[in-house]
């Protein structure tokens, strides 16, 4: 099943785009959140995206690396946006409040 | 008729897949919505992720793949045990542990909550059981360990369509 791997971040002009796993659970969330926090401390990193593209499950350790993630881009002015969320996701979004610091983008 | 699986396995995070899979499988021949499916695999992702992190305070490994920080395998992780049993079409879910326990179970349960802000976690994990599941009921004691029970009634979509 697929792992993230370091192909997955990808810098933008000044945004961090993560490509997501397909299945976001605690197991793996420890290596997301380490890797997120190495670009953001090496780059010159602003925002960050979240591409739920693959992502076929998710649970509470999702919202932790979102969180976690808004919590050290904010006081910086950063914005965190979410990509390719499926119906379940975003209720996951609704139902922890999630949606009001995510801005979820069509596309 | 009744249907009922149990399963043990060590209270490592690799086994977190394990567990929401196996449920899912037990189930499917009852034709589950993709929506009460994951439903149930998140909340069986919660219940078991708990036990493994906070009662047997496992936090080695955390999903680094070939990593460098394996952290310190405890040579006894402790047991899940995982228990379902079909009645129809309700489903109950127990999750057992003999972990530490929990002091304060209701304090647990409160959205945002954690006694372990360090890992990131979200504090979610049963409000999100509750939400997901119809019932939920949390049995605790320090040195006791956790027990969690959980149900849901399944196909309750297409018996609202059968009515129509």
């Amino acid at each position: 099943m697929g792992q993230i791997a370091t192909e997955d971040f990808q810098v933008i002009d000044s945004c961090l785009l993560i490509q997501l796993p397909e299945e976001i659970d605690h197991h793996g969330a420890g290596f997301i959140c380490e890797c997120a926090d190495r670009y953001l401390v090496r780059e010159d990193v602003r925002d960050v995206v979240f591409d739920f593209g693959r992502t076929r499950f998710m649970d509470s350790s999702g919202i932790g690396i979102i969180m976690g993630r808004y919590r050290k881009i904010s006081c910086f002015g950063g914005r965190v946006y979410a990509i390719h969320v499926d119906r379940q996701i975003e209720r996951i979004f609704r139902l922890s409040g999630l949606n009001k610091i995510v801005e979820v983008l069509e596309s | 008729m009744r249907n009922e699986m149990e399963i043990i396995f060590d209270a490592l995070s690799d086994n977190e897949g394990f567990a929401r899979v196996a449920v899912a499988a037990f189930i499917a021949h009852l034709n589950p919505t993709l929506e009460e499916m994951a439903d149930i695999k998140t909340a069986v992702s919660e219940a078991v992720t708990n036990s493994i992190i906070h009662g047997y305070e496992n936090l080695q490994g955390y999903g680094r793949p070939g990593g460098k920080e394996e952290g310190i395998h405890k040579p006894n992780p402790g047991k899940v045990r995982l228990c379902c049993a079909l009645e129809k079409n309700i489903l109950s879910i127990e999750v057992i542990d003999s972990g530490k326990g929990i002091e304060d179970v209701e304090r647990a349960m409160e959205p945002l909550y954690t006694s372990k802000p360090e890992l990131e976690r979200s504090g979610m994990g049963f409000a999100f059981m509750e939400a997901f599941m119809d019932d939920l009921e949390v049995e605790s004691a320090p040195g006791q360990g956790t027990k969690v029970r959980m149900i849901k009634k399944i196909g309750v979509g297409g018996w609202i369509e059968h009515q129509c």
